[in-house]
């Protein structure tokens, strides 16, 4: 009854090609941006922002970053975590060699280093073909992680192994370290979000995304079309790990404030980042958004929402369980909607829009 | 595998990325190195002492080797129940290494909750089994047709859900093997050998034979019984082996049976050796460049995998290692298989792949 | 574009200009198999140049050795003028050769619209950072290609589907959609690989009219695999015919139709 497209005539090419064509997807988008940017930094606790809006915005962007590498463009990489890092530690070394620099800055440009180690790992791609390549980014996670500890220069010859993360300031306010308070980090940390996704967004509905999807659905008639092949996908990788490297960035300095690789940057982040992409749903940017919330959100709820409604979990348990309904979850989703949490939603819209009718 | 393709291999060095790529390629792994490396002499480090070393120390070569070869026996088993099941029904089954520790898991907690330890050999089989037919029929029949990127996925999927019960059900805290109650030989044998002393574990001579002798075992069984003529022809074409009669159902049950087997077998041996613990994605994810080496449906593919893998990986982390730091165990089978995948994209045993379109 | 005279048997023949394409002696192996052996036959630009055989003769590889998708080991391509050594698909692509597959080579996972636009990418210019702004030069640049699809889009009548995933489509509209692609190159060459396999008479004749369309109001030049004799009876302004990888006639679709050699490799006669 609300949710129609009566009325809404598209006179130009260019309305017809907007990413929201709805107005009332626009609303929603509005709306949720104001809530984003107004409503949770005024009204949620500083619990809530430190433990589930900030690691959600970070894994989104992560997931954002392999989906445009794996459901864009159909490249498996179990590598997330790994370039992950190497923007963490980029951005550690930028600044400790450039204090003065503005950090957010900074964290961009370590994306770049990211980006640079993506395209190397990526290289093998040219020849290695569907999950083979999943053996490529194996290496690179178990090497990168192995770098990470055995060179000391990465971490400042700290002697706990570990990254500190120094104070920065963003226009006189404390942004990392210590003393930075939970809404300026969650603020930078949406800007950022914002932003990337909004670049993200743009590629994927362009040239570009199309040359991506082109790959992934059939590489032999995308070459036939002018395609080239290594250009797309070193592409992808550069700016998958891009993506993974401003969130590794981010996930060190405005969410843990520090950390060892070892204990961070593990297999089971690559693997828990590519089950935000699966369930979320391969190949769709809200997607990513909806995996992260989800996985995000996951251990909270066992560990709190659960007792709260008065289902006994203890800690131990709760992990246990929380593997079990992640591994059937992304059974079920792989079997029953491969397309993820983004289909649904999809679906749900289709049947809103001819809501009070069956059809 | 359909996804590999033999395509005329790309002018690489025509392209300017690739150019780049390589040139930071080097500088990157020049800085790594050079900055784990101390002393002068790099080069000499890298090419010649080891070999040297190699020469001077003959026992302490042998030792290596050997490590090497039953590690790689291990993980070769592993490989073997993929390609078992691989083989007979087109069907990837990833979590065989979970499967492995579950088994071991399983076989531990009957023997703590005091069930004699044979009994609990067969109540074990019994679970392992259940276990294989419960996920081929309920995650792995359902995606049949799906790319293979689907399944391994899937697989992921069934050793995270494995890792959960397992952890829930047994507790989380490493587990000690039972050895001794199933007679498994303890201690070692020292050889005189080179001049010098070669340590052999008695266990680890143990698994060796017995890995050796399941291999030969399901050789001929495939080779030269009824049963192993049908399993084969199924991996062919079920509907070719349908229509002469065999019966699928009965050739699946029969080959999850065996990789059951197989499992609980590497499992006791792998956990007589260490720990039976869930520090497993290591373990699970090694069986990856083994099959890829060895290709998905061979089984001396398998075997000469697992050996090259095992064997390359403690050489390269005994000789090579202490020059970075150590430690290279954690990567370097994967690198080792990265190489053999840009070379012979089939690996060493499996077939060209030609795409046609 | 072309005046129609008469050949000696009576049919008008269309006057067409030199030669575009020239395959000469090319062999082409798949380990033991010998795919092609020693063919050579041209086709002149604005022509509509069939393919025919029986299965297994060599007639889609022969295609993809014009495409650059398969290397023959012996022989010579020339495009344009060009004798070409080693080409990759995708320089095939920019220098104007476009094609159509046996089975339909579609990006499933896209719209029809979605689609037919991957053929422009040669054609689209701006860049990484442009596209990651999208609106300003990369919008304006992807709203003038959209309109040439559109246009295509209206040749083939599909505009009813163009927001559909192809995946969904029957196979006719898909293989419509195919061409379409192929269209959105701006071709000089098209190489349509079995483009009626698989269709209705209703389709059929759509299929043939939108292939003659392209051919005279477009100018391009086709190079045609067809099982269907009729097809390629009225299609085609030359025929070459190819067996176990060799050719055993090249002519007009009379003369080819009348020669011994064809009726016994692949023709038959009626009894």
């Amino acid at each position: 009854m609300f949710y129609r497209e009566a009325g809404q005539f598209k006179s130009t090419y260019q309305a017809d090609m907007a990413v929201f064509p709805i107005r009332q997807d626009r609303i929603g988008l509005a709306i949720i941006l104001a809530i984003a940017f107004i409503g949770i930094p005024m009204l949620a606790n500083d619990f809530f922002i430190t433990s589930v809006m900030i690691p959600f915005l970070v894994f989104s962007l992560a997931a954002i970053g392999l989906n445009i590498l794996t459901g864009y463009t159909g490249l498996i990489s179990l590598g997330t975590a790994a370039f992950m890092g190497v923007g963490a530690y980029a951005c550690y070394k930028l600044t400790t060699f450039f204090p003065g620099v503005n950090i957010i800055v900074l964290i961009l440009v370590s994306g770049l280093f990211s980006a640079g180690i993506g395209v190397l790992f990526g290289l093998p791609s040219l020849r290695i073909k569907g999950f083979y390549l999943a053996v490529a980014t194996l290496a690179a996670q178990f090497f990168l992680q192995w770098a990470f500890v055995r060179v000391p220069w990465l971490f400042n010859y700290n002697a706990s192994g570990a990254i500190e993360v120094p104070q920065r300031l963003l226009f006189g306010i404390p942004v990392t370290g210590a003393s930075a308070a939970p809404e300026t980090r969650y603020f930078v940390c949406l800007v950022l979000v914002v932003a990337l996704t909004w670049f993200a967004s743009n590629l994927v509905h362009g040239k570009i995304g199309r040359s991506w999807m082109a790959v992934r659905d059939m590489d032999i008639a995308a070459e036939l079309m002018g395609i080239k092949l290594l250009n797309a996908k070193l592409l992808a990788f550069a700016v998958s790990s891009f993506y993974a490297g401003v969130a590794g960035a981010m996930m060190i300095f405005l969410w843990y404030g520090g950390g060892e690789a070892n204990d961070v940057f593990t297999i089971r982040l690559s693997f828990n980042i590519l089950f935000m992409v699966i369930i979320g749903g391969l190949g769709s940017l809200i997607g990513s958004f909806f995996g992260a919330a989800f996985i995000a959100s996951l251990p909270t709820i066992m560990k709190f929402g659960l007792p709260a409604l008065g289902v006994p979990m203890s800690g131990a348990t709760a992990e246990h369980v929380t593997f079990m309904l992640v591994g059937a979850l992304i059974i079920i989703f792989l079997i029953v909607e491969p397309h993820g949490l983004a289909r649904l939603w999809q679906i749900g819209k289709q049947k809103l829009r001819t809501w009070p009718f069956p059809y | 595998m359909s996804d590999v393709a033999v395509r005329p291999m790309p002018n690489l060095l025509a392209n300017g990325w690739i150019k780049a790529g390589l040139i930071l390629a080097a500088i990157v792994v020049a800085a790594i190195l050079g900055a784990r490396l101390d002393g002068s002499g790099t080069l000499h480090k890298i090419f010649i002492d080891p070999f040297d070393q190699m020469v001077a120390a003959p026992d302490l070569l042998a030792q290596t080797v050997w490590e090497g070869l039953v590690s790689g026996v291990l993980y070769a088993l592993i490989a073997l129940g993929f390609v078992l099941i691989f083989k007979a029904s087109g069907v990837f089954n990833f979590a065989q290494g979970i499967m492995v520790v579950f088994a071991a898991l399983t076989l531990v907690g009957l023997y703590e909750k005091g069930v004699p330890a044979f009994l609990a050999v067969i109540l074990t089989l019994g679970v392992m089994f259940v276990l294989a037919v419960a996920i081929e029929r309920v995650v792995l029949r359902p995606l049949v047709n799906q790319p293979d990127i689907i399944l391994f996925m899937a697989t992921f999927g069934i050793t995270y859900f494995l890792i959960g019960l397992g952890e829930s059900v047994f507790g989380g805290n490493p587990k000690q093997m039972i050895a001794d109650q199933l007679w498994l030989p303890k201690g070692a044998v020292d050889l005189k050998l080179f001049g010098g002393l070669v340590s052999l574990q008695k266990i680890d001579i143990a698994a060796a034979i017995i890995a050796s002798v399941m291999i030969a075992v399901l050789a001929a069984f495939f080779q030269y019984t009824r049963i192993g003529r049908a399993l084969r022809a199924v991996a062919d074409s079920h509907k070719a082996a349908l229509s002469v009669g065999i019966s699928l159902n009965q050739i699946w049950v029969i080959v999850w049976f065996t990789a059951g087997i197989v499992a609980l077998i590497t499992g006791i041996m792998w956990g007589a050796r260490s720990d039976v613990s869930f520090a497993l994605e290591i373990v699970a994810l090694k069986a990856l460049p083994v099959l890829i080496l060895g290709g998905f449906t061979s089984i001396p593919g398998a075997i000469i995998g697992g050996l090259i893998i095992g064997i390359g990986e403690k050489m390269g982390e005994f000789y090579w290692g202490p020059l970075v730091g150590g430690g290279i165990e954690s990567w370097l089978a994967y690198f080792i298989a990265l190489g053999f995948l840009l070379f012979r994209p089939q690996g060493l045993f499996g077939d060209k792949i030609i795409e046609r379109i | 574009m072309n005046a129609a005279t008469m050949n000696v048997t009576g049919e008008p023949i269309r006057e067409k200009g030199e030669v575009l394409l020239a395959v000469q002696n090319v062999s082409l192996r798949f380990g033991g198999v010998k795919a092609i052996s020693d063919v050579s036959f041209d086709i002149r630009k604005g022509e509509v140049r069939a393919i025919i055989g029986p299965n297994g003769a060599g007639k889609t590889s022969m295609l993809n050795c014009i495409n650059g998708f398969y290397q023959p080991q012996e022989g010579q391509i020339t495009f344009k003028g060009e004798r070409r050594h080693k080409m990759k698909p995708h320089r095939a692509a920019a220098a104007g050769i476009a094609r159509t597959f046996q089975n339909v080579a579609l990006f499933k996972g896209m719209s029809t619209l979605d689609n037919i636009m991957t053929g422009r990418t040669l054609k689209m210019k701006r860049g990484f950072f442009w596209q990651a702004l999208r609106h300003g030069p990369a919008m304006n640049e992807e709203i003038e290609h959209r309109k040439v699809v559109e246009d295509i889009i209206d040749f083939l009548q599909i505009e009813h589907i163009r927001k559909l995933p192809v995946g969904k489509l029957p196979y006719g509209l898909q293989k419509r959609v195919e061409l379409g692609r192929a269209l959105a190159m701006e071709p000089e060459l098209l190489l349509l690989d079995e483009p009626m396999a698989g269709m209705n008479l209703e389709e059929k004749e759509d299929m043939c009219r939108f292939i003659l369309d392209v051919n005279q109001q477009f100018g391009t030049t086709i190079a045609l695999i067809e099982h269907d004799m009729g097809v390629v009876m009225d299609l085609s302004d030359r025929v070459v015919v190819l067996e176990y990888g060799r050719k055993i006639a090249d002519g007009t679709p009379s003369e080819v139709k009348a020669d011994q050699k064809v009726i016994d490799a692949y023709l038959g006669v009626a009894h």
